[in-house]
């Protein structure tokens, strides 16, 4: 059986990082670690992605843009916070107009902590984000398998 | 009978070759850029993960507007292989492209909006050259019929050479390959996100994949046209330019810069009318 | 039979000029429709199984005089309108044409024999779409006039003059079509030119009588074409008759002036470069006067006649002049249409440059293209109609015709959608019938090793493509909190869209039985030897295939889905979508409305762009090949 982790694709959204940890995440595509081998795209259309990869906190202008972006990802899809402002607010935690870490909206799975995160934290969390769609995936058909048997 | 079996094999082998090839490319591409690449089977599991995922549309009719494109490009490449009218492959692709177009539209966004417009300029910058190959073959070989066309003395492209690049040349947009992937694209990130397959996703967004790999697969059948003869090695022969052609094009691909609407516009007409044009002119003298 | 379909619509609408507007008057209507069709079918019936080619009427001598006395009438109308209106180049082409066939005919010189009227196969197809075509459309007339009243108060209700030039047209047309003798052909010639102007400028408004008014003096030039080349073939030539003019110009060169001449004429009439805008000024009347113009009869005589021709026309310079002109309007005018956002200019267009394609295909001259031409005359009437009464009561209903504005009419106005797409299809795609004629016709220009032709041929096939494309692409899309329109047909007026939408598709499944009972019968008496099949069997029944895949469509893609439920979600606009796909969030943090438009490419296809140029080109051309092919003989 061939595995949904085979093929993750990514949606990458820049919330109010500092865009550092942005370049890191683009350094992954770089030829040095080349997360391509692992079959990831960035596709940049929250309808064909299946992980939602968020750097920096969530502001109050883009709260509603989170939050609709993930409501038009299809099942089954994982949300990986890089970075310490996407995990809980950073060093902006206590602007104004932040309400603090990526989880404040939408549910998050996976966090990378680091500032900026190195590739190899995020190469990490996205390893382990692609094992969890997986598990994701199994405990889905578990479950209607249990409602089926219940009917 | 035996177009029976053609036409099976064709549906069978024709997603297994258009995959491969899909990989192929994808690891050239890496390795064009210094990477390692994914592997090379990567477009199936692709294409497993879209059929299992949820399928998410913004209404009811889109989906059977590409099951449209789906079913009627398959019915194009079983024309083909089955030994069909090549004028009637044309008019039966450009009645696929028509769905898919419709099927963007329907979504009344933006970005897929854009994406049916850019495609329907593709259309008209390659059509006449398709056009115009198909009446090369006739005045070459006297017949439009696939099963007719393969069985000359010598290749066709001794005496169809402008048509020969011409088409390769329109090769470029149906294979969607930069600088002409305007109305969508293989490769990520850019100003119109994925154009005309924007708002498809799941089960149908892999149908549309699907239907991408029969079409390459008929368009190099095409290409493979202007080869093969009645000798035996021509099949190898033909099976080798087809490579090395896909090859030429991921080049292309990787070297090139997309290109503003016009421009491929402007240039594939000219090409056309100069490449497809003399020849046609010398065809018409000479037969 | 064929008398009371010459005479009947006369009649008609000599009544229907007397009628008030009314249930009466509608009933009326409906019952001349009815009559007229009937008499079509049983005339072509008969005409089927009692064996064709039948003459009548040698001696008239009597009914031509009468034919004089009413073109002097109408020579009198002309100058009532021109002077009334200070148009006075009208009235001096109308007398330069009028007087000197009247003194040929009164002076003797006139040569007689032969028959009058001429039943073929031809006459046969002809009289079908003029009299089920027209009359489907004078039956939608009924209902789109009264909205049209509504909407345009400004104007005067004149609807049963309206009505009465209708029938007058229609028998007109039927007249023309059985005609034979040159000099009656052009009596109904210039009674269709008078009727077009009257129709044209029924709203009485300014751009209305600018309009008709270059549509008179374009007709009435080549009523003068045709009146020399009369006046030739009879003085000359002594010949009085059409048949017999095209035995004698075929293979020689003796009758290529009035040849040329009847083919000048006919490109006038069939609005061919560079005398195409007398159609698009066409568009400012009612509907169905645009719809009866383009479809069925006016610029289908001019057709009619090239076809009549084709014979004469192969090989020699006037089909060169012919294909020409025929090839590159189609090519310019597909070009002009992807420009245009009125549907009905597009129409208009459209119509123009697949009437190129038909007269390039009568000038071919040869076999297969003929064949294809008459095809795709037949083919042309039936999906043009449906679309312009399709856009006739979408601007009924929404009080638009712009293209722009037909955006998510599947949800508006569904059933008129749906019509429109089998109209759109029937213009442009496989398996329908356009296509299927072009296909025949671009085998026919290869065959006849016309490369300039092909060339005209793909490239404007491709351009035919984006500008029906973009508007099917508008019509299916579905639109959030979008409402249906309230249906403001009458019942009159579906019926005859309806009737239409199924000959769209009918005549995809049955135009074999067209080609093998009335178009091939034709060509064999025209050309002398047996056609092959233009297009073979096996790929009709891939075509006959393809048709029922689209039927069964729905169902296969149910199954292609694997009954999958969608999810339905509102569409990507970058996350900043404000609840409905028609709005988003501005970056001023604004509710923003987003409008999608189509592309109309201005700076490289506008009017302003490429109009005037091909116009010149396409003078410069005829004139050119006209004064060469002329002075070779002399």
């Amino acid at each position: 059986m061939m595995k949904i982790s085979k093929s993750p694709w990514l949606l990458h959204y820049d919330g109010s990082s500092c865009n550092g940890c942005d370049i890191e995440v683009l350094a992954c595509l770089t030829p040095v670690y080349d997360v391509e081998r692992f079959g990831v795209v960035n596709t940049g259309n929250p309808k064909h992605a299946d992980i939602l990869l968020i750097t920096g906190g969530i502001n109050r202008q883009n709260e509603a843009v989170v939050k609709q972006i993930y409501s038009q990802m299809p099942e089954n899809k994982v949300v990986v916070a890089v970075g310490i402002c996407a995990c809980d607010g950073g060093i902006f935690k206590e602007c104004y107009n932040i309400l603090g870490g990526v989880d404040k909206v939408i549910p998050v799975d996976i966090y990378v902590p680091g500032c900026a995160a190195r590739p190899e934290a995020i190469i990490d969390g996205v390893v382990k984000a692609i094992a969890l769609l997986d598990r994701k995936r199994e405990l889905k058909k578990r479950n209607a398998a249990a409602l089926h048997k219940e009917a | 009978m035996q177009i029976m079996i053609k036409v099976v094999l064709f549906l069978i082998l024709a997603p297994v070759l258009g995959g491969l090839l899909s990989g192929f490319d994808r690891k050239i591409g890496a390795r064009f850029q210094g990477r390692q690449g994914p592997p090379l089977l990567q477009p199936f599991y692709d294409l497993h993960k879209l059929f299992s995922k949820q399928s998410v549309v913004v209404n009811g009719v889109q989906d059977f507007l590409v099951g449209g494109f789906f079913v009627f490009v398959i019915f194009t490449g079983c024309i083909f292989f089955a030994g069909g009218d090549l004028l009637l492959v044309f008019f039966a692709l450009t009645l696929a492209e028509v769905f898919l177009i419709m099927s963007a539209s329907s979504a009344n966004s933006p970005y897929s909006a854009m994406g049916a417009q850019r495609e329907l300029v593709q259309m008209m910058a390659y059509e006449p050259m398709m056009l115009l190959a198909a009446i090369g073959f006739y005045i070459a070989t006297g017949s439009f019929n696939v099963s007719e066309i393969v069985h000359t003395a010598t290749p066709v492209i001794a005496v169809l050479p402008g048509m020969f690049f011409g088409f390769l040349y329109i090769l470029t947009i149906k294979l969607r390959k930069s600088p002409f992937d305007i109305s969508t694209s293989h490769h990520a990130h850019q100003e119109m996100v994925k154009g005309l397959t924007t708002e498809l996703s799941g089960n149908v967004l892999a149908l549309v994949e699907l239907a991408g790999w029969y079409e390459d697969v008929l368009l190099l059948g095409f290409v493979g046209l202007f080869i093969i003869n009645l000798e035996w090695w021509s099949i190898l022969a033909a099976v080798a330019v087809c490579i090395l052609c896909y090859f030429l094009e991921i080049f292309v691909d990787n070297l090139f810069p997309r290109v503003k609407w016009d421009k491929m516009l402007g240039s594939t007409w000219l090409v056309t009318l100069v490449a497809g044009g003399i020849n046609l002119l010398v065809l018409t003298l000479v037969y | 039979m064929i008398v009371s379909l010459m005479v009947f619509p006369f009649i008609a609408a000599l009544i229907l000029s007397m009628l008030k507007p009314g249930k009466l008057r509608d009933l009326f209507v409906f019952a001349s429709c009815v009559l007229i069709v009937v008499t079509v079918t049983a005339f072509s019936v008969s005409a089927l199984c009692n064996g064709r080619n039948q003459s009548y009427l040698v001696e008239t001598q009597l009914l031509d005089k009468g034919m004089l006395l009413a073109e002097l009438g109408l020579m009198g109308l002309v100058f009532y309108y021109s002077f009334r209106h200070k148009q006075y180049y009208a009235a001096l082409l109308s007398a330069a044409q009028t007087l000197p066939i009247a003194w040929m005919e009164l002076s003797g010189r006139s040569a007689e024999g032969g028959s009058h009227i001429v039943v073929d196969d031809l006459t046969v197809i002809m009289c079908m779409v003029v009299g089920v075509v027209g009359c489907l459309i004078c039956v939608y007339a009924v209902g789109y006039i009264r909205e049209y009243h509504k909407h345009h108060p400004e104007y005067k209700d004149r609807s049963s003059f309206f009505f009465s030039m209708l029938f007058v047209f229609l028998g007109a047309m039927f007249g023309l079509v059985f005609s034979s003798n040159l000099t009656w052909i052009y009596f109904f010639w210039e009674i269709t030119s008078i009727c077009s102007f009257l129709l044209i400028g029924y709203n009485q408004s300014e751009e209305a009588i600018r309009n008709s008014f270059r549509a008179l003096w374009m007709n009435l030039l080549g009523g003068l074409g045709f009146a020399v080349a009369i006046l030739y073939s009879s003085m000359v030539l002594d010949i009085a008759n059409i048949q017999d003019l095209v035995t004698l110009g075929t293979g020689s060169q003796t009758a290529i002036i009035p040849v040329i001449l009847l083919a000048f004429a006919a490109l006038t009439k069939s609005a061919q470069m560079p005398f195409s805008r007398w159609l698009l000024g066409a568009m400012v009347a009612p509907t169905p006067t645009s719809a009866l113009l383009h479809s069925a009869t006016m610029v289908k005589a001019g057709v009619y006649l090239l076809i009549r021709l084709s014979p004469a026309l192969y090989g020699n310079l006037a089909g060169i002049m012919v294909t020409t002109i025929g090839g590159f309007t189609f090519f310019a005018a597909s070009l002009l249409a992807i420009s245009q956002s009125d549907g009905k200019k597009v129409l208009a267009y459209s119509t123009i440059s697949n009437l190129g394609l038909i007269t390039a295909c009568a000038g071919v001259g040869l076999h297969e293209a003929v064949w294809a031409g008459i095809l795709l005359l037949v083919f042309h009437a039936v999906s043009k109609s449906l679309m312009f009464l399709s856009v006739g009561a979408v601007e009924n209903s929404t009080g638009s015709r712009n293209i722009e504005d037909m955006h998510g009419l599947i949800v508006k106005l569904p059933k008129l959608a749906f019509v429109m797409i089998v109209g759109i299809s029937g213009m442009f795609l496989a398996p329908f019938g356009m296509l299927i004629s072009k296909w025949a016709a671009l085998k026919a220009f290869v065959d006849s090793k016309s490369i300039l032709l092909v060339i005209f041929l793909v490239f404007g096939s491709a351009s035919t493509l984006f500008y029906w494309g973009k508007w099917l692409g508008k019509l299916v899309a579905v639109i959030h909190r979008s409402e249906r329109l309230p249906d403001k047909l009458e019942k009159s007026d579906w019926f005859s869209i309806y009737t239409l939408a199924f000959l769209v598709i009918a005549l995809c499944v049955s135009f074999p039985l067209l080609s093998t009972y009335l178009v091939q019968p034709f060509l064999v008496q025209m050309f002398h030897e047996n056609l092959a099949a233009v297009i073979s069997s096996s790929d009709l029944k891939t075509m006959f295939l393809m048709l029922c895949t689209i039927v069964i469509l729905p169902v296969m893609v149910r199954l292609l889905t694997f009954g999958k439920e969608n999810k339905i979600v509102i569409s990507y606009m970058g996350g900043a979508n404000s609840g409905d796909d028609r709005h988003f969030t501005d970056s001023f943090g604004q509710e923003t409305s987003m409008y999608l438009a189509n592309w109309y490419m201005e700076d490289l296809f506008g009017e302003k762009k490429i109009l005037r140029p091909s116009l010149v080109l396409a003078s410069a051309g005829l004139i050119v090949l006209m004064i060469v092919a002329i002075g070779g003989v002399i």
